[in-house]
């Protein structure tokens, strides 16, 4: 009946399955080992870079507390009255002019007296520094540095500290900080949503709820999608070219006569915060189209029948049911441009600014770009900061990612109670 | 009388029309602005008595000083760097997102969708930081300290590997979820494993959507350039060694443009003539890989 | 009527078979024989159970999460779901056609080799597909066009291919999931011709809920009902002309009348 039955009999049926389940077996391990590598890959990112976060530094004073008091191993040992006498005997006159002038040496606190004389006076600098998994197993190889090195000493420094959050820029490792990046970031996210937002959102309207098939729309549709996929370095250059150079007088804040810096040249906050708007505009439209496709046509149905237009069905019935979704997409969209360093990198963000940022038409510098400096710089405390820097600008970002999961799940909630 | 007439013949509500239009016109803008920006600059680049086009798109050594633009070995660096990516990218990425797809169960969906999520949101600087203070140490150790130098394109490459490793698993991963469950029933039904079934079906069924995950993967990896920036090198190298160091265009870009330039330099124009091919090559990739993708969602519908 | 009782033997039984999807039972004390190179008919009211049943017999319901069984299935005189019943060489064996046609996105070619392939099939694959398709009566139709890719044959010669696919392996049993029901009347009428070539050599059971498809092609046909806890259960088993003719119960006379659907 079966003219070619010609599979082999059953043991030979019987080797031949079990060699197929082999395989898959094999296979099988391949995809879970790949799995577990991506994983790796995470554990290993998180965990390098919170190992330079914390760790042993070696240090070695300009001048030694035991040298200003005789008998005081460190600057915390003085007493009132020396801390006190050391400052106005030690402190450079210009120095200490502008230190009397904001606040008198009298009236000021142990604590703030200490940090203006180490800052000042003692001066430590950092000679090596070790990641955290090394100053806990290796301890010994810290400590035969400091033996190896005259009048070094060992600390266990958190770089991540609240000091470190709020100081300004500074060439010094120990005394640096990301307030000024950090405030530029903020900023420039500002600028950057004010732009966006408005123009993204509208754009996605006009495409989801007005826009007919036509050859127009899908090439808009197309273009739109093209730019998502444009290199953020690309962006840079369109926004230095437009914004920067071109646009200078506006950008600069000349036309307003509010020119900041007369350094800046056009390299402002608002250049920056243009560019990144542009840059997450697509995406912006986008995601927001979606939110509109995932609104059920029968809403808009029943809103004409009332007899609205189509402006009053989508300003009270479309937009309320997907705000939650717009609202989300923004969010993650903004915090994309959070942490964008090349097209700021093209525009000129600057590499040192002493004063904080006051008004858009300030230079500027953001957070990635003080991490891309550090760890550009060979000497080691500088990675020490870069990684506490990258801890905070992950910690920000998600920040921002759970408040927008969380928009999204408080008013989807009550979108669901209301319904 | 029914009142259903209207007063005047313009209507009111066309006013929002056109403002959302504008708005959507203002992508047009940027596109054009692109495109001319980069096209003008270029052109004043090679206006310049230094720059011929024979000399830019042949030219082995870029030396601004003794008048040398090849961007040859600019070109050879970004080529490198995202070969090593893809082969890092494209087999693990594939392999978590068939994994994903055919074999995990819900809870371990719930994991692992997550991390993926995680690891595409980190921004591309802390990669760089990554590639520079992890990955070349780790090269350096197990190649030996005088085979791979400090600044090196393999590291780089390798990073960015991972970089784009969450990007290709999510993507591969609709591809493949995309496939007719009818499909594999019938591969089932043939008495085909697990292992044939997925292999021999439904991958390849996927093929087309596959296909257009890796392109634009490649799209990201030429354009990306934090990890590059601090990680591969700051001078142009024509080199196959990968453990050399050499820059990539995207590094050369923001390594100039970072520093002092001035605007009517022939170095400001070289940036905008290196950006248009990098836009050009991004450009092509993606549209090669849209049209791709388009043909995939026809099969199916 | 059944003169050729000695020779007829049931290639497959269900005994007492319950099934479950979690806590739902779907099918209760399922009890029916198959009989070798005869078509048995699986007819009943949407719901009642039958395209579980016959996923039962090749196994595919392992697939669904949740799925229990209880209860005899044999084929050949072995127990289906036994200890060291391995599904997937169960399924060279019974093979199943879908009610909506799925051939593989790969050439006509392709998609009847492949599961030979797979399988360690050692001979000629020219001849395996040529065979194959005049079993299925479509290599008229394709037999120049070996190497275009399958998707694009109508639903009707893409069916038949799925059929030619099933039957390259050498099944002994053919399944049928409601083969028809996605085709155009014609389609439906060639197909029904080659069900009653096919039980030359091969068993079949179809599902339908085409009572006319069911009288013209089977030989015995199994009517399903299902009772008020939505569980599917056997409310009669006979010959077909005898069940048709002569229905034993009054619900299979409502049922066959068109009283309910």
């Amino acid at each position: 009946m079966h003219t070619f039955l010609r599979f082999g009999d059953a043991s030979e049926r019987a080797h031949h399955i079990d060699k197929r389940r082999r395989s898959g077996l094999v296979w099988h391990a391949l995809f879970i080992s790949a799995t577990a590598l991506a994983v790796l890959f995470l554990m290993l990112l998180l965990v390098s870079v919170i190992d330079s976060v914390f760790g042993y530094a070696a240090l070695q004073n300009e001048v030694e507390p035991s040298q200003l008091i005789p008998g005081a191993r460190s600057v915390s040992d003085f007493s009132r009255d020396e801390l006190e006498s050391v400052a106005e005997k030690h402190l450079s006159a210009g120095i200490l002019r502008r230190v009397q002038y904001e606040n008198p040496l009298s009236e000021r606190s142990d604590a703030d007296l200490t940090r203006l004389i180490e800052q000042y006076i003692v001066k430590p600098r950092v000679l090596r520094t070790w990641g955290l998994w090394d100053s806990l197993v290796n301890k010994d190889v810290s400590l035969a540095f400091v033996e190896a090195n005259e009048q070094s000493y060992l600390v266990f420094r958190n770089w991540l500290s609240p000091a470190f959050l709020v100081a300004d820029q500074s060439a010094d490792p120990l005394k640096a900080g990301i307030r000024t990046a950090f405030l530029g970031s903020l900023w420039i996210i500002l600028i950057t949503f004010l732009v966006a937002f408005p123009i993204g959102v509208g754009a996605a309207i006009y495409l989801e709820e007005y826009a007919l098939d036509t050859r127009l729309n899908r090439m808009l549709q197309l273009n739109i999608f093209n730019l998502s996929a444009v290199p953020s370095i690309i962006y840079g250059l369109l926004g230095l070219a437009l914004f920067v150079r071109a646009l200078e007088p506006l950008t600069s804040g000349a036309i307003f006569s509010g020119v900041v810096d007369n350094t800046a040249n056009g390299r402002t906050i608002l250049s920056g915060g243009l560019t990144l708007g542009l840059l997450v505009l697509p995406i912006i439209i986008i995601n927001t189209q979606e939110a509109l496709k995932a609104v059920p046509d029968t809403l808009r149905m029943s809103a004409y029948g009332v007899g609205a237009t189509q402006w009053q069905t989508i300003w009270y019935h479309v937009l309320p049911a997907s705000v939650d979704r717009i609202l989300t997409g923004t969010i993650l969209a903004l915090s994309r441009a959070l942490g964008e360093t090349a097209p700021l990198v093209v525009i000129g963000a600057s590499t040192f600014i002493s004063v904080d940022p006051s008004n858009i038409f300030s230079k500027f510098t953001t957070l990635p770009i003080q991490i891309y400096q550090w760890s550009a710089r060979p000497q080691g405390a500088y990675r020490n900061i870069a990684a506490a820097a990258i801890v905070a600008l992950l910690i920000l970002l998600l920040v921002m990612n759970s408040t927008a999961i969380t928009i999204r799940n408080r008013l989807a909630r009550k979108k669901r109670l209301a319904s | 009388m029914a009142h259903i007439a209207r007063k005047s013949s313009f209507s009111i509500s066309l006013i929002p029309k056109i403002v959302l239009f504008l708005c959507a016109l203002i992508s047009i803008v940027i596109t054009v602005g692109i495109a001319f920006i980069l096209i003008r600059e270029s052109y004043l680049f090679f206006s310049d008595p230094e720059v011929t086009l024979k000399g830019f798109f042949t030219g082995k050594q870029w030396q601004p000083m003794i008048g040398r633009f090849g961007f040859l070995p600019l070109l050879n660096a970004t080529l490198t760097t995202s070969i090593i990516a893809m082969s890092l990218g494209i087999p693990v990425g594939l392999a978590v997102a068939v994994y994903l797809s055919e074999y995990a169960s819900e809870k371990t969906r719930g994991i692992l969708k997550p991390v993926l999520e995680v690891l595409a949101g980190i921004p591309t600087i802390v990669y760089g930081y990554f590639a520079l203070t992890f990955m070349t140490p780790l090269l350096r150790s197990l190649f030996g300290d005088d085979v791979v130098e400090i600044y090196n394109t393999a590291s780089a490459g390798l990073v960015i590997g991972i970089l784009v490793l969450p990007m290709i698993a999510t993507m591969a991963e609709d591809a493949i979820g995309s496939v007719p469950k009818e499909l594999r029933l019938a591969a089932y039904a043939l008495g085909g494993t697990k292992l044939e079934t997925t292999v021999k079906v439904v991958i390849p069924a996927a093929l087309s959507g596959l296909s257009a995950t890796f392109l634009l993967a490649l799209s990201r990896a030429v354009g990306e350039t934090m990890v590059v920036a601090l990680a591969a090198g700051a001078g142009p190298n024509l080199t196959a060694n990968p453990f050399e160091a050499a820059e990539t265009i995207t590094g050369y870009i923001v390594r100039i443009s970072g520093g002092d330039v001035s605007y009517n330099s022939v170095d400001y124009n070289s940036i905008f003539a290196l950006g248009l091919v990098l836009f050009a090559i991004t450009f092509a990739l993606n549209l090669i890989s849209r049209t791709v993708s388009n043909r995939f969602h026809q099969e199916y519908e | 009527m059944t003169t050729s009782n000695a020779s007829k033997r049931a290639i497959m039984a269900l005994s007492h078979v319950d099934i479950h999807y979690g806590s739902f039972q779907a099918v209760k004390d399922i009890s029916l024989p198959m009989y070798e190179h005869h078509v048995t008919a699986f007819i009943g009211p949407s719901g009642c159970g039958k395209s579980t049943v016959l996923r039962s017999l090749n196994r595919m319901n392992d697939m669904i999460p949740g799925s229990r069984i209880q209860g005899s299935v044999t084929f050949d005189g072995d127990e289906l779901y036994g200890p060291n019943v391995d599904p997937v060489l169960v399924r060279r064996q019974i093979g199943m056609v879908f009610q909506k046609p799925n051939p593989f996105p790969k050439s006509i070619y392709e998609n009847i080799a492949w599961g030979a392939r797979i399988n360690g099939y050692r001979g000629d694959f020219d001849e395996l597909v040529e065979q194959s398709l005049v079993q299925a009566a479509l290599w008229d139709e394709v037999k120049d066009k070996l190497k275009q890719n399958a998707l694009r044959l109508s639903g009707g010669q893409q069916q038949r291919l799925c059929i030619a696919r099933a039957i390259a392996i050498s099944p002994q049993v053919i399944l049928m999931d409601e083969p028809a029901s996605a085709l155009d009347p014609i389609a439906t009428g060639r197909i029904e011709e080659l069900i009653l070539e096919l039980k030359e050599r091969y068993s079949i059971v179809i599902v339908t809920h085409n009572m006319g498809q069911a009288s013209r092609v089977s030989d015995y046909t199994a009517f399903f009902m299902v009772d008020e806890h939505r569980t599917g259960y056997l409310q009669e088993y006979a010959e077909t002309e005898q069940l048709f003719l002569n229905p034993k119960h009054r619900k299979t006379e409502e049922y066959i009348s068109g009283k309910f659907g």
